[in-house]
């Protein structure tokens, strides 16, 4: 069996850790605390946490004037509402500034489920990651969200973290794994196809490479949680070892982690490309995995996608 | 009592402030002088006489701290600062040119004395709010000083900040509003009305204090009172003329984001140089 876990989970049990380490850690939320898990950090440091209500302009501004005077600030909300309703915010009072705001997003993607498009966001990665020297991650899985969580706190400068609502098949069984800002792990080697992706189609992807050497296809499974700085080493490695690229991501196909690994290869060493991502349509409601299904997030959308591409080889 | 001799030195340097702001944006062609003559009397109290700020050591630990939400109207604090000596006067000479640190709007750390970068209306009122939090939170006694304007109150985000200062309870937190009734499209009145605007503050949990922001003597007695209000925020209508000093630009809404001409400048300044023979 394997063994799940939500990365907000282990958000809140990473921000409490920090929060007992460092009195300068404090945590904003616009009134979701109990579903983002900033509630963890607010029960066991009150004074340092400030629900905002709901006004996630205003918590980004806030964020960036606690940070201005020293603090490292964590601000949390659904992805959808803080990186889009708040944009012009993230913008221009923490990343142009440089403050030491930590923007933690819970609920990416259509995994959100039952409450439907206005609360899926499949552009967030899009809208984040073409904001300068704004770093952007998206955690595989809740160990990974751990890490980054406490890697963003020891770093300085403003941060994206994006990340899924449901429990998700931890990939990295050991605790000991370190996160590296920039680098992108491959977690399995195989000669004919590479696959990246990011977040919750880790380890979709994982299954597919099983699957693929059925088929005698030999792939190449990269963890791409690092979307901004982009570990373009590694991409051009794997692209020159396999030949041949799929991307993989819940989210748009627009402008995301496939758009960044196509410009990647495009600039370096262009090799036969194909996305598995939403087609440029909005979410709906639904369970988790028959959104998963139906938008083809799944083993065999990265299958098909995989035989199409290294026939184009 | 404040004396007559620090009133009389305090409008002179909102005088200068004035006559500095044309130059800068009569230079670089292009800028906002209605907007920072208005708040040309607030500035120079504040820098003159109010602030806890020292040029020699801008990162004084105990420093008030002033966030121009306004950003547009940085040519007053850029004089004002450069007067106060945290740069150098020639750099106004290099206002909104290409590599400059004084850019169209303020940006933090691109010189000292710049406590944020503000620009985007709205954002300002929210990052004093985090400021007040954070002084609240470490215990300390330094105090958060703004200015926004009365059409930048348009922006939702004000409110939303409004609330959430008086929610925190933070008296460390004064701002004013520089109310001079025009906006780039028309009288206030007629793009979008705020009024009464007092009284949303106050709907809000604010102490607020209407004054006449030209009367020095009225924007210093706002600044006395606002030390006194505890549990929570004050905001000071400061009821203004855009354009002020300068007799054709005082409610002229061409000169909100259009500097003076050449020959314009040559009349304003010998209507400042007047005002200023006035104090002596």
């Amino acid at each position: 069996m394997t063994e799940m876990a939500a990365p907000r989970d282990y958000y809140g049990k990473a921000l409490v850790e920090l929060g007992k380490k460092n009195e300068n850690v404090v945590v904003l939320d616009a009134d979701l605390s109990s579903s983002t898990r900033t509630s963890m950090f607010a029960k066991a440091y009150p004074e340092r946490f400030f629900n905002i209500g709901i006004a996630e302009q205003n918590l980004i501004g806030i964020a960036a004037g606690l940070a201005n005077l020293g603090k490292v600030v964590f601000a949390s909300s659904f992805a959808m509402f803080i990186s889009g309703r708040a944009w012009d915010q993230v913008r221009n009072s923490v990343v142009y500034p440089k403050l030491n705001v930590k923007i933690a997003a819970t609920h990416a993607g259509i995994t959100v489920g039952e409450d439907g498009a206005t609360h899926q966001a499949l552009e967030d990665i899009a809208i984040m990651r073409v904001l300068p020297s704004l770093n952007v991650l998206v955690p595989a899985d809740a160990i990974e969200a751990f890490q980054m969580i406490k890697y963003a706190a020891a770093t300085p400068g403003p941060f994206y973290i994006r990340m899924s609502r449901g429990a998700t098949p931890l990939v990295f069984k050991d605790s000991d794994y370190i996160f590296e800002l920039g680098k992108s792990k491959i977690l399995v080697e195989g000669k004919d196809v590479a696959i990246i992706a990011s977040g919750i189609m880790v380890d979709v992807a994982l299954k597919a490479a099983a699957e693929l050497k059925k088929e005698n296809i030999a792939a190449t499974v990269v963890n791409l949680s690092s979307i901004k700085p982009i570990d373009v080493e590694t991409i051009v490695k794997v692209a020159k070892a396999t030949g041949c690229v799929v991307s993989a991501e819940e989210h748009s196909v627009y402008a995301g982690v496939g758009s960044a690994v196509a410009e990647v290869l495009a600039l370096n060493y262009p090799v036969p490309m194909e996305m598995v991502a939403v087609q440029g349509v909005f979410g709906e409601s639904g369970k988790p995995e028959e959104l998963l299904d139906k938008h083809n997030l799944n083993v065999n959308g990265i299958l098909e996608k995989v035989r199409k591409v290294v026939a184009r080889k | 009592m404040i004396s007559k001799n620090v009133i009389h030195q305090i409008v002179e340097k909102a005088t200068m402030i004035r006559e500095r702001v044309l130059d800068m944006t009569s230079k670089a062609k292009s800028g906002h002088p209605g907007g920072s003559l208005s708040m040309a009397d607030i500035v120079a109290t504040l820098y003159f006489h109010w602030l806890k700020v020292d040029p020699k050591n801008p990162a004084l630990e105990s420093r008030d701290y002033f966030v121009l939400a306004k950003g547009h109207a940085v040519p007053a604090l850029y004089a004002a600062l450069a007067e106060k000596g945290f740069f150098p006067l020639e750099y106004l000479e290099k206002l909104r040119q290409l590599g400059s640190p004084l850019q169209g709007h303020p940006v933090k750390k691109s010189l000292p004395g710049i406590e944020m970068s503000t620009g985007s209306l709205g954002q300002g009122l929210s990052v004093m709010v985090g400021m007040g939090l954070a002084l609240k939170l470490d215990k300390k006694e330094n105090r958060i000083y703004g200015i926004l304007g009365d059409g930048e109150c348009q922006e939702g985000q004000v409110w939303e900040a409004a609330m959430a200062a008086s929610h925190y309870k933070l008296d460390n937190l004064v701002i004013f509003v520089d109310k001079n009734g025009l906006q780039i499209d028309g009288p206030t009145k007629q793009v979008m009305n705020v009024d009464p605007l007092a009284d949303k503050w106050a709907a809000f949990g604010w102490e607020v204090i209407s004054i006449d922001g030209h009367n020095v003597l009225e924007i210093v007695g706002a600044l006395e009172k606002s030390e006194n209000v505890k549990g929570k925020p004050t905001v000071i209508m400061a009821q203004t003329v855009k354009g002020k000093g300068v007799s054709f630009m005082e409610h002229q809404i061409c000169f909100h984001g259009s500097p003076c001409t050449d020959e314009q400048l040559v009349v304003a300044k010998k209507e400042l140089l007047a005002t200023k023979g006035n104090l002596l």
